[in-house]
């Protein structure tokens, strides 16, 4: 709202309208007619964008803003803010390298900071294995099936539609199946295997495998949707120009396709670990990150903490970090590895 | 064999049948056949499971869970479907997810609409404080925005909807704005020339013809509401019949723990809704996803 308002009241359109107006006529005072026509044109330009400005400012960057000044304070989110306590970095501090206790001198790493890098350790590990184990998976098939044959169709709606279940109910469905009396145990056990040893989330190792299957089950569909609709728009001439010259399957698709959808790869890319970063509904599903945070995130872990465990500061301290996280890592993949894509900007669709 | 004749004869018929399709190779039919048969086994495997499942007594469940439901029992389905907090849910769901999506398309579009064809000053920069929302995740906002609805006295469903618009707005304008800029600038000159004002023109003109990438945008909101389930944890406490689906789910688990096949039943009904509209929006899905992604 500031901004528009500013901009919209202030004598700037004024000038602007002056210099528009003016244009090969010599610099004279705008006219009536003209200076009404552009105070018209403002009001409509903040009639149009006014309300989801003010949505905008109101309900993502006040909340955002909010966030980083609660992270500076100790505070239980009940009593009021004026009381809180302004410790400085002091909540950050603690994530990061643990602290002391004022009051009892006690050092208390292990209940702030090694919570919190076990919970970003998780997040780096699904981007890790999301590109190690869901990029091939999905490449692989989308190069399969970008062919003819009959039931094209269906498979292609069949393996994407997990991706519009919510994950809340995705998640709550792999609890039944991964129960230690379900399916998967009787399954495992039919070919003579057993569940791992703590149960399939509560293993200290397993967990993170089993919360990691559930969340590939869950994603890898919308991969191989977007890299089928990337292999529909590469040329058949170059195939084809290809398979003259003698080329065989496989050397087309490391020649021609897989570098031909590239953009659609790295932006996938991108797309994955924004979300990893995120990731937090799935997680908080099964049994909030874990028992003993087997598989906690950043994300569950700030709930946790600040929520349910009423630290406001911490938790928004850990809001933030999360955020610089995200903003570093795109800025990082947009400045390096998305920019060629980008040099030549396609047409608006 | 057959299959591979068949799709070629039907290649050839069609009116692209003249792209030369044998000449590339295309891998052979049978690893593409069973590539697609393991991955529509592992995607509806589970899902039928958890759909048989709530057919099934919990005894049977025990005893032979991978075998047809014996005996087959309707009960569990009849008990969630004859009361009423199943369907309140579900109309939770859909008034919220409706409102969501009018709002973002309504307020997305109006906002994209000066930013695409009008030029003013600061046009930019309006345009860039939207985009850094992309840069916002409701997880980063979600404690103070709790805070913030709390003392602005917006409880319930539209506790949900006011933000999620909100959420919403980025994506969009970004995904509308270089679509309206790409329709011709000769629309506006004829209707100004007919008299018809911007506001005018933005009703009659501009609305009809970005429908497309207002279906688009809208089924992404649409989706977004309808699984949002971080808000309505925080926001919807207590009673069941206020909730949205996905937070009725996990309190219904939570309520039920010991009875496992209504579990199944009350989330097979709750997967439904989203799978039907998935089925009849599939297209539309899929181009707004790659759209959003190709941008």
């Amino acid at each position: 709202m500031t901004a528009l308002e500013a901009s919209g009241r202030s004598a700037a359109p004024a000038v602007d309208a002056e210099a528009s107006a003016a244009g090969s006529r010599p610099v004279t005072p705008a006219s009536e007619h003209t200076r009404r026509a552009t105070a018209r044109k403002w009001a409509e330009i903040a009639l149009f964008v006014g309300p989801a400005m003010v949505l905008f400012l109101t309900f993502v960057v006040y909340p955002v803003v909010s966030a980083a000044r609660f992270s500076l304070y100790k505070w239980n989110g009940v009593s009021q803010f004026s009381d809180a306590e302004f410790i400085g970095l002091e909540n950050y501090a603690r994530a990061l390298f643990g602290g002391t206790d004022p009051a009892t001198q006690q050092a208390f790493t292990t209940a702030y900071s090694q919570p919190f890098w076990e919970a970003l350790s998780h997040n780096f590990a699904i981007i890790f294995l999301s590109m190690a184990v869901q990029l091939p998976i999905a490449l692989a098939v989308a190069l399969t099936l970008n062919r003819r044959f009959r039931g094209r169709a269906f498979t292609r709606v069949v393996i994407f539609a997990p991706y519009v279940l919510s994950e809340v109910i995705a998640g709550t469905m792999w609890l039944i199946i991964f129960d230690p009396n379900g399916i998967a145990t009787q399954l495992m056990r039919g070919i003579g295997l057993d569940m791992p040893n703590g149960g399939w989330f509560e293993d200290p190792t397993w967990g993170f495998w089993t919360v990691f299957f559930i969340i590939t089950w869950k994603y890898v569909g919308l991969a191989i949707i977007l890299f089928l609709a990337g292999l529909s728009g590469v040329s058949e001439d170059l195939q084809e120009a290809a398979a003259i010259d003698g080329a065989s399957w496989w050397q087309i698709q490391w020649r021609i396709n897989i570098p031909l959808i590239g953009p659609t790869i790295r932006i996938w890319a991108f797309l994955s670990i924004i979300g990893s970063i995120q990731l937090f509904d799935m997680v908080w599903v099964l049994n909030r990150g874990g028992t003993a945070g087997q598989y906690s995130t950043i994300a569950s872990y700030m709930m946790e903490i600040g929520f349910f465990r009423s630290d406001w500061g911490y938790g928004s301290a850990i809001a933030v970090i999360m955020f610089f996280l995200s903003f570093v890592i795109a800025l990082a993949y947009m400045a390096t590895i998305l920019r060629r894509d980008n040099a030549h900007p396609r047409k608006a669709r | 064999m057959s299959v591979d004749t068949a799709a070629r004869s039907t290649a050839a018929s069609s009116a692209d049948g003249r792209r030369r399709k044998g000449l590339i190779p295309e891998g052979s039919t049978y690893v593409a056949v069973g590539i697609a048969l393991v991955g529509v086994g592992l995607t509806l495997g589970p899902i039928l499971y958890l759909i048989l499942g709530g057919f099934r007594t919990q005894g049977d469940l025990a005893a032979n869970p991978t075998g047809f439901p014996d005996p087959f029992m309707w009960q569990n389905y009849w008990d969630i479907l004859s009361k009423p907090l199943f369907w309140r849910q579900l109309l939770n769901s859909t008034l919220v997810a409706v409102a969501t999506t009018a709002g973002v398309v309504l307020f997305g579009t109006m906002a994209a609409y000066p930013l695409a064809r009008y030029s003013f000053k600061g046009r930019e920069l309006v345009f860039v404080i939207f985009t850094t929302g992309l840069m916002f995740p409701l997880t980063v906002a979600v404690l103070p925005l709790y805070l913030l609805l709390r003392d602005m006295g917006i409880s319930g469903l539209w506790g949900l909807v006011i933000p999620q618009i909100a959420f919403g707005l980025p994506v969009t304008i970004i995904i509308l704005r270089p679509f309206l800029a790409a329709l011709p600038k000769e629309l506006e000159e004829a209707s100004f020339m007919d008299g018809i004002s911007r506001i005018g023109f933005f009703w009659r003109m501009l609305l009809p013809l970005a429908r497309p990438a207002m279906v688009t945008v809208g089924v992404l909101a649409f989706i977004g509401s309808w699984n949002a389930y971080l808000l309505p944890l925080l926001l919807l406490t207590g009673d069941p019949t206020g909730m949205t689906l996905p937070l009725g789910v996990t309190t219904f688990q939570g309520q039920h723990s010991a009875a496992t096949t209504m579990i199944m039943a009350y989330t097979s009904l709750a997967m439904l809704p989203a799978l039907a509209f998935f089925l009849l929006m599939e297209r539309r899905i899929v181009d707004g996803l790659t759209g959003a992604v190709k941008g």
